[in-house]
């Protein structure tokens, strides 16, 4: 009731291997916090997930499709589009 | 081929799509440049929620949408000026792939991003941005039945916790760092000329409600095992626990004012200097919005209009909007004032704690530096793909540093962009080339 959306088309992407609904629309980073997946670990081994969510702190950084270091809060889900975490 | 504009606007905010719609009514040629998928800023992103504000947000995006060439998803990592006929060149650049373009005239619309201070706990899983998580929910983010607490700074905190609670999440609650003395000083300075304001005020109390609004206290730390479980609020005095899911905080906003800086323009106080035309020190540069100082969207709109008007000649319909733009700066800045930073925060990270997360540089190892610089040779400190855009303001006001000059490319870029030249020699000469082909 709290979500009208207007398009509320959904597809697959595959996050590290495993298929994963996305609504049209989910950011990349959104994705990954929505998996329960991790986005990193940092230099000495914690683990971090997305901060800023607007393309400043690079917290969301991970490899889509052939691409290494994308900042996937700014890249939306396509369908059967490749996503890998650290 | 090289692409080429009248004018170049940097950011899809509501003041770059003012800046941008009113320069291509007044006849001139217009690209907008923005890194995110879709325009409308961090203001006007997604559809959930926000129904104040979608009707004056569509208007803007139909004005813009048959008039002006829009890059989304590029991101404009370098700029030069002198390059042939045109008064400077922007590199952009989107899946390692780079596109130059030349403009006649420039606005910066670049808009800002959130304060963050190190507290310990602060890199834990959980813990994001308050707009930051506000984004996150409007890019598909569920939050519902999620116990949120909403801490730090700003008026931005109401509006984060109006927006998730209509996204189905309980408030825990929203803990902002600034005395109620202040707070309350301000709510009746609102009352002086600023009824929208108001409104816009108590719209927000209205859906946080019921929700505890504690002021004058901060989260000194987050815990949790992998994952944010609980945090601990301090008034100085008092300390208390609050279990949550998640933590969002942020301390006010800072502006994004690195692009104006490689171009040289003057920056005080960390916003862009700008003259009533929204011209900044350096002749046919513009800039609008919360670059040049944090007021909010009715601001941006003016200044937009204001500098579309004044980059395409029309001095006559940007001077009608000066008194506007002018009562929203004075605003502006009463807000900011209220919001000031407590001395207190700057004693939060402990040694241990992480003060530059891309590089995991702990507080006890920038002490004894005297100077950003310092801490960057000694501790890699800013040293990673953000470039010093979270730890520089942090540790500016730790240690009251200032942040260097930054230096091309703006952000992290593929090396084949790096590498392809500028058409003509742009950085080093200063011929003015008048052939384009």
């Amino acid at each position: 009731m709290h979500h009208e959306q207007v398009m509320d088309t959904c597809f697959s992407i595959t996050m590290n291997g495993k298929s994963l609904q996305v609504r049209a629309g989910t950011t990349v980073a959104v994705a990954i916090v929505q998996s329960g997946s991790l986005s990193r670990h940092s230099v000495l081994g914690e683990p971090r997930q997305p901060l800023c969510g607007m393309g400043i702190c690079y917290e969301c950084r991970a490899q889509i499709d052939d691409l290494l270091h994308q900042k996937t809060c700014q890249i939306l889900c396509r369908p059967g589009m490749k996503v890998a975490t650290e | 081929m090289t692409e080429s504009f009248d004018l170049i606007v940097v950011g899809a905010g509501p003041g770059g799509l003012a800046a941008a719609a009113t320069a291509a009514e007044a006849g001139m040629r217009v690209c907008i440049v923005d890194d995110n998928p879709t325009c409308g800023g961090q203001i006007w992103r997604g559809t959930a929620g926000e129904e104040s504000t979608k009707g004056t947000a569509t208007k803007w995006l139909e004005r813009v949408r048959d008039r002006v060439s829009v890059r989304s998803g590029w991101t404009a990592v370098d700029s030069v000026t002198g390059l042939g006929k045109w008064r400077g060149t922007l590199r952009t650049e989107r899946d390692a792939q780079t596109r130059d373009i030349c403009y006649s005239a420039l606005v910066l619309a670049t808009g800002a991003r959130e304060l963050f201070l190190p507290f310990p706990g602060w890199t834990l899983p959980g813990v994001y941005g308050a707009g930051g998580l506000q984004a996150f929910v409007k890019s598909g983010l569920d939050v519902s039945g999620k116990r949120i607490v909403v801490a730090g700074t700003g008026p931005l905190l109401l509006a984060v916790s109006a927006g998730l609670t209509y996204a189905g999440a309980r408030i825990v609650a929203i803990v902002e760092q600034a005395p109620l003395s202040r707070l309350a000083r301000f709510s009746l300075s609102l009352l002086w000329g600023h009824a929208g304001k108001l409104i816009e005020g108590a719209g927000y109390g209205w859906s946080t409600r019921g929700i505890p609004y504690l002021t004058g206290e901060w989260v000194n730390e987050a815990s949790g095992d992998g994952h944010v479980q609980s945090v601990t609020v301090t008034s100085g005095s008092r300390v208390r626990d609050f279990k949550t899911d998640m933590l969002a905080i942020g301390f006010h906003l800072i502006a994004n004012i690195e692009l104006a800086r490689l171009l040289n323009c003057v920056v005080e106080t960390g916003f862009v200097c700008v003259d009533s035309m929204q011209q900044t020190s350096v002749k046919g540069i513009y800039c609008v919005g919360e670059a040049t100082g944090i007021g909010g969207i009715e601001k941006a709109l003016l200044e937009g209009q204001i500098a579309g008007f004044a980059a395409a000649g029309r001095l006559d319909r940007a001077k009608e909007m000066a008194a506007a733009r002018d009562r929203r700066m004075r605003f502006a800045r009463r807000l900011n004032s209220t919001f000031a930073l407590r001395t207190e925060l700057r004693t939060l990270a402990r040694d241990e704690t992480i003060v530059c997360r891309c590089e995991d540089v702990p507080n006890g190892s920038l002490r004894d530096c005297r100077t950003w610089r310092e801490a960057k040779l000694h501790t890699r400190c800013g040293m990673g793909p953000c470039q010093g855009r979270i730890c520089g303001p942090a540790t500016q006001f730790l240690y009251g540093w200032d942040s260097p000059q930054p230096r091309p490319p703006l952000f992290p870029t593929d090396v084949s962009v790096l590498a392809e030249q500028w058409k003509e020699d742009a950085r080093s000469s200063g011929i003015m080339a008048t052939t384009e082909s």
